[in-house]
């Protein structure tokens, strides 16, 4: 088979199990397509030999009925893994090697999958572009003139998966990591229920928003992915009871009858009409497949980048003091335990880090908590409510995902809110807690992704995968991606 | 509400960052477009609205009371940049 | 007894009173600490009893430990307190190198114990002391300054062990009443088996704060905070120092400024922690990684259901049971092995005389060899045989205490010491007439005189049976027979 890498997660494993091809042959594949893409700096960490020595031991196994039996799989740099290098992309982390594994990649080797390596993000998951992280900005498999970002946080992931480098991966979404990178990369992008998946050993953002999910080339991937990641985990106080359920076996096209919201608040100043018509054909689509199409409106939706810049940053400031250079990580030089503290964050800490510890300080700092914080939370429970209202009449809501497609590198470094803006469609779920997918919709006029979102009420995972299932089936886009990086 | 100079030290002070005036410059810039920008939420009449305490409604859950044993040692001091006799070493505290 | 209470510091331009609240911090008993499964023993090797949690590491999670809670609550209601069913842990932010997580878990708006209130047994009268709330919190690590001159050494042991921290309202008014009330407390969690109360381990330490005010004035002056004590003696000497302290600069017409104290035990002041006034900004905030801590009332009334006899319950019980004094019956529940012990003696012998020889005699014993009751020389078993044997009249009162003696020395049965040592006491009234007869016979002359009016005399004839029974003669009887032989 020529074109392994190629193949999706689950005919990956259905290969691997029907014998067609061999997990040694299968991870041996990516290694090599990986060691020719270093120019995507996708990988800021690998692990090749303990890779090609578990497909050898899985070859010689009986028992192939795991999930993700003999699937090369990279994380994002924010899962902690055991014995490997962890820095989610910081200098302050350099060299910090975990002595656990975080419960989300312990299910992915659960179920025989392979770990490859860890894949670049933006520093702490902030950013939307991956130009934050201290291993360089990761870039776009797509391009145009110029080379382009694949999005942020999860950039490392969204071009690994683009580009054919892992067959999937897990990253993170805090305010959009997961799915507008997957927009900008032409892939699927999952942010669960949160909840839905532990966040126990994922080096924290902001614990209230932050969740993992599964990065795919299709549907069927994510809903594999998915079922395999989510469950209670007793480590992680916030994890949800609910079990896991077999999100791929019932993976339904027949969205007959599901009635689908159409926010008019998602219509943004400055949106391209490209977008506006994609969101269009999305809702064609919809209609011909027999759902019942809605208008809806969720009246706070203008807040909820105002809000999330708030809490996001709050919950950061806290989450980020344990990186003091004590016990772990990088450490500067001092004369005192306070310059030794400022200097190794002052040195450790990027520029998009600190101004957001600083912003965080401040929002919680005495005389600023009820007017920013307190208030931050409150204006949180009204675009809650705003959604809970909305789905008492509709099943899901539909949007694009992002208000553009992918941009050149450096085109928004200057202006922090205009990066911020990017996140303008995501956002709102993650401040509701409610799961939302991205999937490739179709591409622009320099023929770069675009995506769709779909939104679903708490813990309905299934009906946004069957949703984006029958959407996928009807809009078949292709990757138009040429190796152009591949250095021989 | 605007970020001075002065607020940019102290909160760096209190986050334990070291600033140089470049980076205080900077800061002043960043800060306080991304206030102007948070400060839409004054548009809005809060009066009545509770604050969120969590996006799902389930309950906290609750550890029996029991030890696990661990290689806590080893485990703990693996990654430290310096440790002496089992102890973290850190420049001496000023108290 | 003095029944009026006064606590007046003499300033030069007239009198003081001083007003006193007390942040007490207990360790919590339980296996595990508050937001992780490691070890809570004190004493063991430095950073062996510390989790990836305590250690913040990246992505490691607190999980509330159930245990905990309970006694939280159970504490609560020994303090007579409101439970809350809805309490929310925050993060209290500051940076410091035995704090591995940037912040402490602690309850700020919403605590799990609400209003209560404390009874103190004064001298002059019962007093109540309001408690304004109790929360629950993480213990930080420890930090050695000493062993080396360029760096600090840190130690995690500590570091996430639950905390109780009781914060009373400004109701004390002296030394001593701080004294009466940490012991209460502490009787109180001792009871209860939420914390061992032990001072030395730091188990137990209090923030104190202190300010002073006119005498009778019912304004509050400006209070300083006196950090991290772990001695009630030195918390005495604090507040002493402190006040006229403070009393120096209001009569020198200075302000005082409300700021956080040391003491310092061997120069006996106090003097200001200006590394602790740095900014203290701590930003509380909800801790995001808990969701609010929502109680049924079922949980809270099974708690409530198995919670054992409290000191104030016992001491009630003993006076009504045991006829013993408020003041009595107030020294024995002071702790819980005492009134054990006492219980123990009581029920097998007198209670009366057992009142008597436990806080009489057995604390000088005990005082003298500065041990715990749990650690008595004397078993409460052999207390009651020896009280039983005054009882039955076998030994004196006087013989008694040799043989309590010996106790003491060897914890061995009075029984016994008394046949071995032949201490019975002579109760025979025809061996003592024979002996008294021959006392009277050989003092002709004292006799004559004793006859003729001088009555003192009497004694001296006692003295002399004694001598002849070698003090074992019964007291009673010989007096009975002197009076009769004698007329």
């Amino acid at each position: 088979m020529s074109d392994i890498t190629k193949l999706s997660l689950v005919d990956t494993v259905n290969n691997i199990k029907n014998k067609s091809i061999s997990c040694e042959e299968v991870t041996s594949a990516y290694i090599k397509r990986i060691n020719k893409s270093k120019k995507l700096n996708c990988y800021i960490e690998s692990d090749f030999e303990q890779a090609i020595n578990k497909a050898k031991s899985l070859d010689n196994k009986s028992d192939k009925n795991k999930k993700l039996f003999g699937a090369p799989i990279a994380v994002k740099d924010l899962f902690c893994t055991k014995n490997l290098q962890t820095t989610a992309s910081s200098k302050i982390l350099k060299g910090f090697k975990p002595q656990y594994e975080s419960t989300v990649t312990s299910k992915l080797w659960d179920q025989d999958a392979i770990l490859l390596g860890k894949l670049n993000c933006d520093e702490f998951a902030m950013g939307s572009s991956n130009e934050t992280s201290f291993y360089g900005n990761v870039i776009n498999p797509y391009r145009n003139k110029n080379d382009l970002v694949p999005g942020g946080s999860s950039g490392g992931c969204s071009s690994a998966v683009a580009a054919n480098l892992t067959v999937s991966t897990v990253g993170t979404d805090t305010g959009g990591s997961i799915r507008q990178p997957a927009s900008f990369t032409g892939i699927v992008g999952l942010k669960p229920t949160y909840g839905r998946c532990s966040r126990w050993g994922i080096v924290a953002f902001a614990s209230s928003l932050d969740q993992a999910g599964p990065m795919t080339k299709n549907v069927k991937d994510a809903s594999l992915m998915l079922e395999v990641i989510s469950g209670y985990d007793q480590k992680d106080s916030t994890s949800s009871k609910k079990n896991s359920e077999n999100f791929l076996n019932n993976l339904s096209k027949n969205i007959k009858g599901t009635k689908i919201g159409i926010p008019k608040e998602y219509v943004v100043e400055g949106m391209s009409k490209e977008i506006q018509k994609l969101w269009d054909k999305g809702i064609e689509i919809c209609k011909s497949l027999g759902c019942e199409i809605i208008n809806v409106s969720l009246p706070h939706t203008k807040y909820a980048l105002p809000t999330y810049y708030i809490i996001a940053p709050a919950e950061a400031s806290s989450n980020l003091a344990r990186y003091d250079g004590v016990r772990y990580g990088f450490r500067s030089k001092g004369n005192d335990l306070i310059e030794m503290y400022e200097n190794t964050r002052g040195e450790g800490f990027g520029r998009e880090v600190k101004r957001r510890i600083l912003i965080g300080t401040y929002v919680l700092s005495s005389g600023y908590y009820d007017a920013y914080y307190l208030k931050a939370q409150k204006v949180r429970s009204m675009i809650k409510k705003d959604f809970d209202d909305v789905y008492k009449e509709v099943d899901a809501i539909l949007t694009p995902t992002a208000p553009s497609s992918a941009f050149a590198i450096g085109e928004k470094t200057s202006d922090p809110i205009s990066m911020y803006l990017n996140d303008v469609f995501t956002v709102p779920t993650n401040l509701a807690g409610l799961p939302g997918i991205s999937i490739p919709a179709g591409y622009d006029q320099n023929n770069l992704p675009l995506g769709l979102q779909v939104i679903g009420r708490h813990f309905d995972e299934q009906k946004i995968l069957d949703i984006s299932y029958a959407l996928e089936d009807e809009i078949k886009f292709k990757a138009s991606i040429e190796d152009w990086w591949i250095n021989e | 509400m605007t970020i001075t100079k002065d607020t940019v030290k102290k909160i760096s002070k209190l986050s334990r960052i070291s600033t140089n005036s470049k980076f205080e410059e900077e800061m002043i810039k960043d800060l306080n477009s991304i206030i102007k920008f948070v400060d839409q939420l004054n548009e809005l009449n809060i009066d009545k609205v509770e604050p969120l305490s969590s996006v799902v409604n389930e309950k906290a859950t609750l550890r029996e009371d029991e030890v696990k044993k661990m290689n806590a040692k080893n485990d703990i001091l693996k990654n430290s940049p310096e440790d002496n006799e089992n102890y973290y070493v850190v420049p001496k505290v000023i108290e | 007894m003095n029944n009026k209470f006064n606590y007046y510091l003499k300033g030069k331009k007239g009198e003081y009173e001083v007003v006193i609240g007390l942040e007490v911090h207990a360790q919590i008993l339980s296996e595990a600490k508050l937001f992780s499964p490691s070890a809570t023993k004190f004493g063991q090797e430095p950073n062996s009893q510390v989790s990836l949690v305590d250690a913040a590491m990246p992505g490691m999670l607190p999980v509330i430990n159930k245990f905990c809670v309970e006694q939280a609550i159970k504490t609560g209601l020994g303090l007579n307190a409101k439970i809350n069913n809805f309490s929310i842990f925050d993060r209290k932010n500051y940076f410091y190198a035995d704090l591995p997580q940037g912040y402490q878990i602690s309850q700020y708006k919403n605590p799990i114990v609400g209003e209560g209130k404390v009874i103190l047994d004064m001298p002059y009268g019962t007093k109540e002391i309001g408690i304004e709330r109790l929360h629950l919190e993480q213990d930080a690590g420890k930090s050695l300054h000493d062993q080396d001159p360029n760096n600090s050494f840190v130690d995690l042991n500590r570091s996430g062990i639950a905390l109780m921290e009781i914060v009373s309202k400004p109701d004390l008014s002296s030394p001593e009443e701080v004294s009466v009330y940490i012991k209460k407390l502490r009787s109180i969690m001792r009871y209860l088996n939420t914390c061992d109360g032990n001072m030395e381990e730091g188990s137990l330490r209090a923030d104190v704060n202190v300010s002073v005010r006119k005498k009778g004035s019912k304004d509050f002056g400006t209070r300083c905070e006196i950090k991290n004590m772990n001695s009630i003696k030195f918390i005495q000497q604090a507040i002493d120092f402190e006040a006229y302290r403070q009393i120096e600069l209001i009569e020198d017409g200075k302000a005082v400024n409300q700021e956080t104290r040391l003491f310092d035990n061997k120069k006996q002041e106090t003097r200001s922690m200006r590394s602790k006034e740095d900014a203290h900004d701590y930003r509380y905030f909800p801790d995001p990684d808990l969701l609010p801590l929502k109680l049924d009332s079922d949980f809270i009334e099974n708690i409530k259901k198995k919670l054992p006899e409290l000191p104030d319950q016992k001491k009630q019980r003993l006076i009504n049971e045991f006829k013993l004094s408020s003041y009595e019956a107030g020294v024995i529940i002071s702790d819980k092995e005492t009134s054990a012990y006492y219980e123990n003696v009581a029920k097998n012998s007198d209670y009366k005389l057992a009142s008597n020889w436990l806080t009489v005699e057995l604390f000088a014993v005990l005082n003298k060899q500065n041990k715990n009751i749990s650690d008595s020389p004397v078993s409460s078993i052999n207390l009651a045989k020896l009280i039983n044997l005054i009882k039955n009249n076998t030994i004196s009162g006087k013989i008694a205490k040799t043989v309590f003696e010996e106790m003491v020395k060897t914890d061995g049965d009075p029984e016994k010491i008394v046949i071995d040592r032949g201490l019975k006491q002579q109760s025979d009234p025809k061996e003592l007439e024979k002996i008294i007869s021959k006392i009277l016979e050989n003092n002709g002359d004292k006799v004559k005189q004793y006859k003729s009016g001088k009555e003192k005399l009497f004694g001296f004839f006692v003295g002399q049976a004694m001598k002849e029974t070698e003090g074992k003669g019964n007291p009673n009887l010989i007096n009975d027979i002197l009076k009769k032989m004698l007329k």
